[in-house]
């Protein structure tokens, strides 16, 4: 079987949209959380597959980004329900439980940190990498722990989801509206970086960095922007998912999380535009379906992922184009 | 006589106990082939290395236009105007024959920083990408992905990539390889062309296209240049003969 | 602030370092020969300690517990290595994280099924009870200095080991030129199943360690795993000296950081907040002692040129 990649695309989407309408008929506001759930992890493994991907870098930290998402919703909207100030330095705010500002403000963040340790882990390549962001991720972990102000290893809870104009966010149908909408948005730009002057370049530095340097780029700078974009993708999907469960802990930050979401791109497809969003899809139906059969159902799940790469490189995208998923 | 465009002098390197090349001097002058001869192990791939800014040599300078550019990297090296191609396929296996030479062009044009327009629609690098193309010989080739290519059209879009940056001075790595009889022939006509746009530093094992093409040749054993001259210097040197065609002939 | 506690913190400090030894010299040790990175070696070390806690539990003896530790996490690592790990030493880092990855969620779901979800533990055995008077005066738990000696004496060990013997003369050919040692007749996969049992083994050795100061619980591995990365990355990869010095530099760092930070904000103040913002630094310390490394040298400060 050969499937033409946009009508993949086109499928998956209209799936998205299909099944909570059909869940919203039916009155089963919990299918809709799921979805919702799945959309958020798909924006956060889509801005992950620009580096993993695109880029070639396995980034085993990237639940970093996830994780300061998360906080920036959390600190701004706890500030903003117990009407306390944020002193930042010169800054002083009284918090905001506004969603773009909030979105905005974990992007901004988030693509700062990414800045700062593309900056230090950049500087190696392959196997130190990985260890490097697996590192950085357990670092950020940790301060949350030790970060006793904003709830320390217990985590901030928001009592009430955040504003956005014109609709209730607490309808689970209209946040979900919502983080649909970011993630068409996401894709579509994601679609346009691929084909991009800078997609280009930057997927052929993947393949190979001597090649990229003897025509004059400069890999590290490619790699550089790639991180800091993917960081602030990953950033908006973690102010989401704090937003879905009106709660963030310090697990938001775990290692875990990171080989979630390059598990998430492997299951669907790596650097395949659509990779992230079908395997963030079926790992929720997974978790559902296989952890109301079994607490243990992360076994199966290791046993599926070894037998993806052991023997279905390509992901599910792969199979169905008959194509073969980015080399990393 | 004018400056040469590319010189190395005294280039040293060693690894251990090997010495890979031993004060390498020799330069390339405008309008010229100078190829570079000698036994396998000879120290060849380390001298280009040294050149376009690989390998960091112990001691000794590069000089292009007479500027030194030993402490540049192989990014800034590229930029001021080297143009390499490798003896091993360096390029984007996943990616088309067009997409491949499309880098060429974006680096060439210095501004990678485009994030909207798909670059395939960027006029100015596609024609770029199809004028080289067209040159070497691999316009109908333009789709195709990079890995499906024969080692000897890879050599072709090697040079391809090369043309877009318009380089001061070609630097390559055996471009004959790989591309039988009558390949061999076309690349010969059109590297003869070629110097005359910028000279070439050409590393070939292909003896007859080294005779054919090269205005001078320097013969490489053991990382020291052992003689520099014309093709029929070259071909009656005793020491070149002993040292090197003697025991390969 | 007394001197006895600076030398306590220290010897703690150094119990640390010399338990992440043994993880990170197994796991800079197959990457070095098989160029495999591992992220199941956390699993090895929790096979370790849940063998070492149940024999023990069971028999009654520490020792035997520490023999199972060894045995359990030696056999663990030899089926891993035959059944999944051989079929990754030529592919890509991503595949080998991937498969690592999914091995930690089967070993880590699986000892859950097994033992459940509550911790077990292991008593210190009488005889390694209690404190020792050191000279100077100081008093010191006898079993954290034996932990210490132990991590020296394996340290010592596998030196001899890599520098001394046959098979270390393998294991070095295999870091610089495995088609050469093939050349030479030695069966490659038999060496690389028993670098990653030997890996395996030193890993289960710390989690049975370990194990009788900390509770014995699933996901205790895969923190001590990051740690030996962070080790490994200050040491240079595939470098058993540093991973030696990497080890006790993250450890000494970890240690002295927690305790002397809150006491030098102290300093500048008051004591709640300083407590606070202090642990709070030093639980980024040896992160922070990492990124210093990989801005002065990116590739560990005993590693091969990149």
């Amino acid at each position: 079987m050969r499937v033409n990649e946009h009508a993949i695309t086109a499928a998956v989407i209209l799936g998205l949209i299909a099944l909570p309408v059909w869940a919203l008929i039916m009155d089963e506001p919990f299918t809709i959380t799921l979805v919702t759930r799945a959309v958020i992890l798909a924006l956060a493994a889509v801005g992950l597959n620009i580096v993993l991907g695109i880029g070639g870098l396995v980034s085993f930290g990237h639940a970093v980004f996830f994780g300061i998402g998360g906080y920036a919703m959390g600190i701004l909207a706890y500030h903003a329900q117990t009407y306390t100030t944020l002193e930042l330095g010169m800054l002083s705010t009284g918090g905001t439980k506004f969603m773009p500002v909030i979105w905005l403000v974990a992007m901004v963040v988030s693509a700062f940190v990414a800045g700062c340790i593309g900056l230090l882990s950049l500087r190696t390549s392959g196997v130190y990498f990985i260890m490097i962001t697996l590192a950085f991720g357990q670092m950020f972990y940790y301060f949350a722990i030790s970060w006793a102000q904003y709830g320390g290893e217990d985590g901030l809870s928001i009592y009430i989801r955040n504003d956005f104009p014109g609709l209730n966010t607490l309808v689970p149908i209209q946040f979900f509206a919502i983080c649909l909408a970011l993630l068409c948005l996401v894709l579509f730009l994601m679609a346009r970086l691929q084909s991009s002057v800078f997609g280009l370049a930057l997927n052929a530095t993947r393949q190979s960095a001597i090649r990229a340097e003897t025509v004059g780029l400069n890999p590290m700078r490619l790699r550089l922007l790639a991180f800091v974009l993917s960081g602030a993708v990953t950033g908006l999907a973690g102010a989401l998912f704090a937003d879905l469960n009106r709660f963030v802990s310090p697990t938001m930050f775990s290692w875990q999380l990171s080989g979630e979401l390059i598990v998430l791109i492997i299951i669907g497809g790596v650097g395949r535009l659509m990779g992230p969003v079908i395997g963030a899809c079926v790992f929720v139906t997974l978790e559902h379906v296989l952890g109301g059969l079994t607490e243990f159902w992360h076994i199966y799940l290791g046993v599926i992922l070894l037998c993806i790469v052991l023997f279905a490189r390509g992901g599910i995208v792969g199979l169905l184009t008959g194509k073969e998923g980015a080399h990393v | 006589m004018s400056e040469p465009v590319l010189a190395t002098h005294n280039l040293v390197k060693t690894f251990g106990a090997l010495t890979a090349t031993d004060k390498v001097s020799l330069d390339v002058r405008a309008g010229e082939i100078h190829a570079v001869i000698g036994p396998n192990g000879a120290g060849k791939s380390t001298l280009i290395q040294q050149i376009c800014g690989g390998v960091r040599p112990d001691q000794g300078r590069v000089a292009l236009l007479g500027q030194d550019i030993s402490d540049l990297g192989t990014q800034a090296r590229a930029k001021a105007g080297i143009g390499r191609t490798f003896q091993i396929s360096e390029l984007a296996m996943e990616d088309t024959v067009l997409q491949n030479v499309m880098l060429g062009a974006i680096g060439a044009a210095g501004n990678v920083w485009r994030f909207w327009k798909p670059a395939l629609n960027v006029q100015s690098l596609t024609e770029q990408a199809d004028a080289a193309l067209a040159r070497v010989g691999l316009s109908a080739q333009r789709d195709t992905i990079c890995a499906k290519l024969s080692h000897g059209q890879r050599r072709q879009l090697e040079v391809a990539i090369a043309l877009t940056l318009q380089p001061k001075v070609f630097i390559m790595d055996e471009p004959m390889a790989g591309l039988g009889t009558e390949g061999s022939k076309i690349m010969t006509e059109f590297l003869d062309d070629l110097r005359a746009q910028a000279p070439i530093l050409l590393v070939e094992h292909d003896m007859d296209a080294v005779f054919a093409l090269a205005d001078r040749i320097s013969v490489l054993v053991y990382g020291k240049v052992i003689a520099t001259g014309s093709a029929a210097e070259i071909r009656s040197s005793k020491a070149v003969r002993d040292a090197y065609l003697g025991s390969d002939a | 602030m007394s001197t006895i506690l600076v030398i306590e913190q220290i010897l703690n400090g150094l119990q640390f370092g010399v338990m992440l030894f043994l993880m990170a010299a197994g796991l800079t040790l197959i990457f070095g020969v098989m160029g495999l990175i591992n992220l199941a070696h956390g699993s090895l070390y929790m096979v370790g300690a849940f063998s070492a806690a149940a024999v023990a539990g069971l028999t009654g003896s520490f020792f035997l517990g520490l023999i199972a530790a060894l045995a359990a996490a030696a056999l663990a690592g030899a089926l891993i290595e035959m059944v999944v790990i051989r079929r990754l030493y030529k592919a890509a880092h991503l595949d080998q994280v991937l498969a690592t990855f999914a091995l930690i969620l089967i070993f880590s779901e699986g000892t859950r099924w097994i033992f459940g979800s509550f911790p077990l533990f292991l008593d210190i055995p009488d005889m390694l009870s209690g404190p020792v008077t050191l000279p100077g005066g100081i008093q010191y738990p006898l079993y954290r200095l034996t932990l210490i000696v132990i991590g020296l004496v394996v340290a010592i060990g596998l030196w001899a080991l890599i520098e001394r013997t046959r098979l270390g003369i393998q294991i070095r050919a295999g870091e610089n030129d495995r088609e050469m040692i093939a050349a030479l007749g030695v069966d490659i996969s038999k060496l690389y199943t028993i670098v990653f049992a030997l890996g395996a083994a030193l890993a289960g050795l710390a989690g049975g360690l370990v194990g009788a100061i900390q509770s014995v619980q699933v996901g205790m591995g895969e923190p001590v795993l990051i740690l030996a990365f962070v080790v490994i990355v200050i040491g240079g990869i595939g470098s058993i000296r540093g991973a030696f010095i990497g080890a006790l530099l993250v450890g000494l760092t970890d240690t002295l950081g927690g305790v002397f930070l809150p006491e030098l904000f102290k300093l500048f103040m008051e004591t709640g907040a300083a407590q606070k913002s202090g642990s709070a630094i030093a639980s980024m310390g040896i992160y922070i002692l990492m990124g210093i490394v990989l801005v002065w040298r990116p590739t560990g400060l005993f590693g091969a040129r990149a």
